[in-house]
């Protein structure tokens, strides 16, 4: 019987809890790498008291490395930016394309406002038409003024969105017919090869064409919203069928075996068996799916002056003020992040649903 | 004028009813109007900002649009109410050259507002052949003799000479082809199975979007272009090119623009189509109204991007009444735009006609047409009748003048006098084949295009 120190008892305690905030970091440490935020993992750890030195290193690879080639990229860019002239006066620098940025916000506060106005003065005159006695005059009718900056990234996040939901809806099943059955896929595969390296642009003229000629303007969407949207389908399919095929042939063939044992029909066969094996790359297919779409859709919209972030570029560019080439930029940087920050989506989501790691 | 705007605003409050009392009864007040980035869209602009659409009991929405094709085509299919067009465009589609449809116009947008401008190479080479003012200065306007020479320079290298217009029935189109033939130069021909319009043409003629014209000089596709402001003045500002003529040195006060509406438009919502003229006209006086004085705020709203979007200074020279040539050769235009003196808003029947003559001397209309032809179709297009009806309505309301509109016109301006324009041929609208007949270069009488050349 000996006594125990009760400070060796701290210790453990101590030692205990050490180890339980680790366990915890290193399963945030799946979704810091999810977010981006890798670099929080061993700044965690360092604060909870593991050793620095070998943090400190973590830290500067996962977060000095990054900021440091931004900041170097930032002052090559500002001293490079001002020696290259164009007609519409020396390519902006950061700080120019940071004055824009500004700049359209003012702009959109400012059309907020006109837009209040507007509905104050709509109230008056409606106010005035049921106080003369002519309430059957009285109108409510939405504000006409231009799409604001903001607005513009919403279009186009809305319609990369549609278009990339109407390919999956069209890829993932045909995809899975073609990863079940040689036949499908000897009679897809060579409209895919053939229709896979066409140039959205292409196919714009014919989809605006058709989509005038069938669709009724006073439905849900606008012809514009419609003809951009089914273009980032047109190119976004692609992608998704040919991993969805390849994730669904790959299946391991025990699990076909099982399968046909257990004589599963063909629904339980895709949802119990087919479906969580070929997830993953189904995902791979998705990400790019939605990244190509994204790239297509800035295109479409510039060349068929749809409502977007690409018709906000080509109007800068027509603008030809001295002020539209930082506007450009301006829309240049959005696009990659709204580009970046779809893909970081479509990462989580995968990470979500698929178990890969652990399986 | 200002006086009257306010009796009549006190008028309106001592009775205790606005202007938008006497609405008129809408068939359509949502409405779509498209336009290209140019200072003659400004009526649109202004009719918006000011709230006259407003005080019509219209919601409009105003959208820049790609190019005068796509412009074009969205009022006809019905994407598009309206819009600032051409004048050509109207007259073209009606006749069906090119896509067929039948657009009219109630009111017509402003006078002049064009310019030829040239690379600062071709300047270079114009400029021995330019007559020079005592202050040694270049003496305007400068006449296309002094770039014949440099055309056939380059004839002899075997270098095509090619020039920008922004539309094949534009105005800069006739412009510049009006301008090069009085300078003897062949701008070519338009015929039925080849409508590049450069048969037999020494300077090479091609279309290309009007904001796109400095960019397309600097690349040294094209080495000038005819193009409304602010696109001359660009060049200037940018330092890629030099304006040789405005179209008011080359025919003072000529017709620019128009608002075409689809004519079944404005027989299914004829109230509609009267408040939106209405609108106009309420923006083209305020535009012009003591003496220019409201350009300055107009520029302002011009310069934001949703419109011209191009930079303050580029819009106000020409706004203000002033135009550049060479860098610093800063000269008084005090009529370079028009938007309502000189009852610049009434849609002329010779204005038309005007078109359709040059339509014909080019070979756009490839058949010979008799007087009447060119009355029948003008009297199709453009409608006067609405223009006055609104006009009418203003005035009464108390918001525009009477003695701002002629009244009694048949819809024909008093001819042009010979001094008027570059080449000293007058024009009389009552007369075109006789005036067809007087222009040097181009189809005459009975003449035909006939493969590579001229029949008859």
């Amino acid at each position: 019987m000996t006594a125990i120190d009760p400070s060796d008892l701290d210790a453990a305690a101590r030692e205990e809890r050490k180890q339980r905030t680790f366990t915890r970091i290193n399963a945030a440490d799946k979704w810091f790498q999810v977010l981006g935020l890798a670099w929080l993992t061993p700044v965690l750890k360092a604060a909870a008291g593991d050793n620095p030195k070998a943090q400190t290193k973590e830290i500067w690879r996962l977060l000095g490395v990054p900021l440091l080639a931004i900041g170097l990229f930032l002052v090559a860019w500002a001293s490079l930016a001002p020696t290259v002239q164009t007609s519409l006066g020396a390519i902006p620098g950061p700080a120019q394309v940071w004055e824009q940025v500004g700049n359209l916000h003012e702009d959109a506060q400012r059309e907020k406002e006109k837009e209040a106005a507007f509905y104050v003065r709509q109230d008056e005159r409606n106010a005035k038409l049921i106080a003369e006695g002519n309430s059957d005059r009285v109108k409510q009718r939405v504000y006409t003024g231009k799409p604001t900056y903001y607005d513009q990234i919403w279009t186009s996040i809305l319609t990369v969105f549609f278009g990339f939901l109407i390919a999956s809806a069209v890829a993932i099943p045909l995809g899975i017919a073609a990863g079940l059955s040689p036949t499908v896929n000897a009679a897809i595969n060579p409209l895919i090869q053939i229709f896979k390296p066409v140039s959205p642009l292409a196919w714009l003229p014919i989809v605006t064409m058709v989509v005038s000629a069938t669709y009724a303007a006073d439905g849900w969407f606008a012809k514009s919203f419609l003809t951009s949207a089914i273009t980032v389908t047109l190119c976004s399919l692609w992608p998704t069928l040919i991993n969805t095929a390849l994730g669904v042939a790959s299946i391991d063939k025990d699990l076909v075996s099982v399968s046909k044992v257990l004589k599963m029909n063909t629904w339980t066969k895709i949802t119990k068996l087919v479906l969580p094996s070929a997830l993953p790359l189904i995902f791979t297919g998705l990400r790019l799916s939605l990244g190509v779409g994204w790239m297509v859709l800035i295109a479409a919209e510039m060349l068929a002056q749809n409502p977007g972030l690409g018709k906000f570029v080509w109007d800068e560019f027509q603008n030809g003020s001295s002020q539209s080439l930082a506007k450009i930029m301006v829309a240049v940087f959005t696009i990659g992040i709204i580009g970046f920050l779809l893909d970081r989506l479509m990462y989580a989501i995968q990470s979500m649903f698929t178990f890969t790691n652990n399986r | 004028m200002t006086r009257l705007f306010t009796f009549a605003g006190a008028m309106a409050a001592l009775l205790g009813t606005a202007a938008h009392a006497e609405l008129l009864d809408l068939e359509k007040d949502e409405l779509k109007f498209g336009f290209i980035k140019l200072t003659d869209m400004a009526p649109l602009a202004i009719a918006y900002e000011n709230g006259y659409f407003e005080d019509e009991g219209l919601f409009v929405t105003l959208e820049a649009q790609a190019n005068w094709k796509v412009l074009l085509d969205g009022v006809i299919d019905g994407q598009l109410d309206g819009a600032h067009m051409l004048a050509g465009q109207p007259l073209a589609a009606t006749i069906g050259y090119g896509t067929e449809a039948h657009i009219i116009t109630p009111f017509s947008m402003d006078l002049n507002g064009n310019g030829i401008t040239v690379s600062n190479e071709i300047w270079e080479e114009m400029k021995p052949h330019v007559p020079l003012m005592d202050d040694g200065r270049p003496q305007h306007p400068i006449s296309a003799e002094a770039l014949a020479p440099v055309v056939e320079d380059y004839k002899d290298q075997g270098l095509p000479f090619n020039m920008g217009m922004v539309f094949p029935v534009s105005t800069h189109n006739y412009e510049i082809r009006y301008w090069l033939a009085a300078g003897g130069l062949e701008p070519g021909y338009y015929s039925p199975e080849n409508i590049t319009g450069q048969i037999g043409a020494d300077v090479l003629l091609s279309v290309t979007p009007p904001p796109q014209m400095p960019a397309t000089m600097e690349a040294g596709t094209i080495y000038g272009y005819a193009v409304g402001e602010p696109w001359n003045q660009q060049a200037v500002f940018k330092g890629i090119g030099v304006p040789v003529i405005t179209d008011y040195d080359m025919w003072k006060n000529n017709p620019e623009k128009v608002f075409g509406l689809n004519a079944e438009f404005a027989e299914e919502n004829p109230n509609t189509t009267l408040a939106i003229t209405k609108a106009l006209i309420r923006a083209a006086i305020w535009l012009d109204e003591n003496d220019n004085a409201n350009r300055e705020a107009a520029v302002e709203i011009l310069s934001r991007s949703e419109y011209v979007g191009a930079d303050y200074e580029v819009i106000a020279n020409s706004m203000t009444g002033f135009f550049e040539f060479e860098k610093g050769d800063r000269r008084p235009a005090p009529d370079f735009n028009v938007f309502f003196r000189y009852n610049a808003t009434y849609p002329f029947y010779s204005d038309a006609i005007w078109y359709l003559t040059q339509m014909r001397r080019w070979g756009q209309i490839a058949e010979a047409k008799s007087d009447q032809w060119y009355f029948d179709t003008a009297a199709e297009v453009y409608k006067p009748a609405i223009y006055l009806e609104a006009a009418r309505m203003l005035v009464d309301e108390g918001l525009a003048n009477e003695a701002d509109f002629p009244w009694d016109s048949d819809g024909f301006k008093a001819p042009t006098p010979a001094a008027d324009i570059i080449d000293g041929i007058a024009y009389d609208g009552k007369a075109p084949n006789a005036y067809i007949d007087s222009l040097p270069i181009g189809l005459k009488g009975e003449q035909t295009v006939v493969g590579n050349a001229v029949e008859g």
